[in-house]
């Protein structure tokens, strides 16, 4: 690849956001080839690992099963919420960034909020769901074997305060912490892409500036009822700015740095040398080749305050697929990732349905005593299910925008789309 | 449209799996006795134990304290009977094992304490019982209160120095495995960070949620179950019990020297 952000960012997103801006970003001497987008295409590329970062996201909320190898926690240090947040930034700073440019801060700030509000309420939408799950668990459920561990129930007591702190979002649910990181992060856009406007290093800077000063101070967010907000918003910012900054132009300067044979080798190395980190944990036999020195070194690999491991393991897996996949790959038109490019078209709404999914399967694995057999219908089901609803998403977005209300800005909601 | 077909499938698979689940639900088969059987890598552990290496001499006498929340414990309404909890059915196992050994386990439930509010009494716990051994439940608490991870790698950590301190071996035991409260506890950084302590001190660990995930995965125990609790409970506690035996005899006993 030239670069990972500037291919990322390239023509896809053009559709929605307008030609305008287009241009002077996907300027990309590396790729002449590529010469200048259809005004209709997209950037699949985006589409397709957000919509692939979802069904990972889904698997891994549901416990352990088969399908679970399949996911690339097992694989290395970080998972898919990295790249969810990453294609996050990046594309909401491609579509905020344009509309900042084009209708002012004001109304840009505006949209993002509206943005925000959406997200929130989706999550509010969620907690009711979840109350229900355990509502119902708690009172149904006696297993002396658990008396302790029903102890977390004890918030059911005083739903007066745990609802009102979960709509301040410092009660959140075990798998609902990637929408109030995603709140937090999009309601500081706004400055984010003020601060790009004058200079789009400095940004960057700060960001750096600051996830190291969270490691150094120990910054955190406090949560209800006690503990801290498991994804620690002022260390997962970095990765939120970072696809932001590649979307202001950043990857294409990178550009040259990727092409090299040098980066190359060196991801290669940290992935493998990830990889074999990683297989010590599910076969512990394996440990003891580990260096002790180097065990004390690493561990634990913080999955709240964003690893530098876990970030340079994402930087090295986005450099590979950014050499390896060019954005005009056939493969990206094939029916078969199609589902997977539809999903992370509607990222937002398969987002919560993924989560919902999860507490459902989680439900009826509990309910029914499920085995191996049922865990993979399940895991199956919910994976059909987000692919039928983000079909069905998308029937109702060309329906709409045959009846002329195209011209809305709507479109970018769905650009700068889910979070997690 | 492939999609929706695709939907439709998935749906009408699920149904008809659900239905047959729920027959099979129904006549559930009466549970056969358990064999605890643990996989041998969740028993195997590097660090030793030379005081009880030491105390498990011939004539010899293991003085074990066990330390622990509510879930080293077996809450039954009617008779709560500390025996048949895991200290209860460890002890049992290890009298089986060391016939020559006076063994006596005394248990001290700290319910409802973090690690690190447990460390801060350890010295005092100590002084008054001299212990061999000390098992260390830890985890559960800090886990349900989503104590900051560092924070409580901090409290067993200061914890077991005042263990070992005090002249004691140290074992650390780590949360039940517990599938019905996994979509509200968040075990994995408690589960990771005591293994780092296990590491930096030297001390066993005795994977417990590993050891309960691997039976309710192999079929041996039902964990999601609602019903038939108490003596689905009571055939766990016996089984740790007699893992957590297994593994003191094992870690206490010399290694063949192995090339490396």
């Amino acid at each position: 690849m030239t670069s990972v952000a500037d291919q990322i960012a390239g023509p896809p997103l053009a559709t929605t956001v307008g030609v305008a801006a287009r241009d002077a970003l996907l300027a990309q001497p590396e790729a002449p080839a590529i010469a200048k987008p259809v005004a209709s295409e997209r950037e699949l590329r985006l589409d397709l690992f957000r919509g692939m970062a979802l069904w990972l996201i889904f698997i891994d909320h549901l416990p352990p099963n088969l399908l679970t190898w399949l996911t690339i926690r097992n694989y290395g240090f970080s998972d898919a919420t990295e790249i969810f947040i990453f294609i996050s930034g990046y594309t909401a700073s491609f579509v905020y960034g344009r509309a900042m440019r084009d209708v002012g801060f004001v109304v840009a700030t505006a949209r993002i909020l509206r943005r925000v509000w959406q997200i929130y309420v989706a999550h509010v939408f969620l907690f009711t769901i979840f109350l229900a799950e355990i509502s119902y668990v708690a009172t149904r459920f006696e297993n002396p074997l658990y008396t302790e561990e029903m102890g977390i129930m004890d918030f059911l007591k005083e739903p007066d305060v745990t609802i009102v702190q979960a709509l301040l979002l410092r009660f959140r649910p075990v798998n609902m912490d990637v929408l109030p990181l995603y709140i937090v992060l999009m309601l500081f856009l706004p400055v984010i892409l003020w601060l790009m406007r004058r200079s789009t290093d400095l940004t960057l800077a700060l960001s750096v500036a600051l996830y190291a000063a969270t490691w150094e101070f120990d910054l955190y967010l406090t949560a209800y009822p006690n503990g801290f907000w498991a994804f620690n918003p002022f260390a997962w910012q970095l990765l939120f700015v970072f696809g932001a900054w590649c979307a202001q132009g950043g990857a294409q300067r990178m550009s040259r740095i990727l092409a090299s044979s040098i980066t190359l080798w060196i991801c290669v190395a940290y992935l493998v040398f990830a990889f074999l980190v990683t297989l010590t944990w599910y076969w512990p036999q394996l440990s003891h080749f580990m260096p002790r020195r180097l065990e004390q070194w690493m561990y634990p690999i913080s999955k709240t305050d964003l690893d530098v491991l876990r970030f340079a393991h994402f930087l090295a897996l986005a450099a590979l697929t950014v050499r390896f996949l060019p954005k005009d790959w056939l493969g990206l038109k094939s029916p078969w990732l199609r589902p997977l490019i539809l999903c992370g078209q509607h990222s937002l709404e398969i987002f919560c349905l993924g989560v919902f999914l999860a507490f459902a399967g989680h439900f009826l694995l509990a309910e029914f005593s499920g085995g191996t057999g049922l865990h993979f219908v399940i895991s199956i089901s919910g994976i059909l299910i987000m692919s039928g609803a983000a079909w069905l998403f998308s029937w109702y977005k060309h329906s709409a925008d045959k009846s002329g209300s195209k011209a809305k800005a709507t479109g970018n909601a769905d650009m700068a789309g889910g979070g997690a | 449209m492939k999609f929706v077909s695709g939907v439709i499938l998935g749906v009408s698979l699920l149904a008809g799996l659900l239905t047959a689940v729920s027959v099979r639900a129904e006549d559930a088969p009466v549970p056969a006795a358990p064999t605890c059987e643990v996989p041998d890598y969740l028993l195997s552990t590097d660090n030793a134990l030379p005081k009880v290496a030491e105390a498990i001499k011939p004539g010899g006498s293991l003085n074990i304290l066990v330390i622990g929340s509510r879930s080293s414990t077996i809450n039954v309404i009617a008779n709560a009977s500390e025996v048949a909890a895991y200290p209860g059915q460890m002890q049992i196992a290890l009298k089986e094992k060391l016939p020559s050994i006076a063994v006596n386990v005394s248990v001290e439930i700290q319910a409802k304490k973090t690690a690190e509010e447990v460390a801060a009494g350890l010295p005092k716990l100590l002084e008054s019982k001299k212990p061999t051994l000390v098992v260390w439940q830890t985890g559960t608490v800090d886990a349900m209160r989503s104590v900051d991870p560092e924070d409580f790698r901090n409290g067993v950590s200061e914890g077991v120095v005042a263990l070992q301190e005090a002249g004691a071996d140290v074992i650390l035991i780590n949360p039940q495995y517990s599938p019905r409260t996994e979509t509200m506890i968040s075990a994995p950084p408690y589960l990771d960070n005591l293994r780092v302590v296990a590491q930096e001190h030297d001390v066993p660990l005795f994977d417990r949620f590993a050891i309960m995930r691997s039976w309710s995965e192999s079929g041996e125990f039902d964990l999601f179950t609602a019903v038939h609790g108490a003596e689905l409970a009571k055939q766990v506690h016996n089984c740790l019990g007699r893992a957590l035996s297994q593994f003191i005899i094992d870690a206490a006993h010399p290694k063949p020297v192995q090339e490396n």
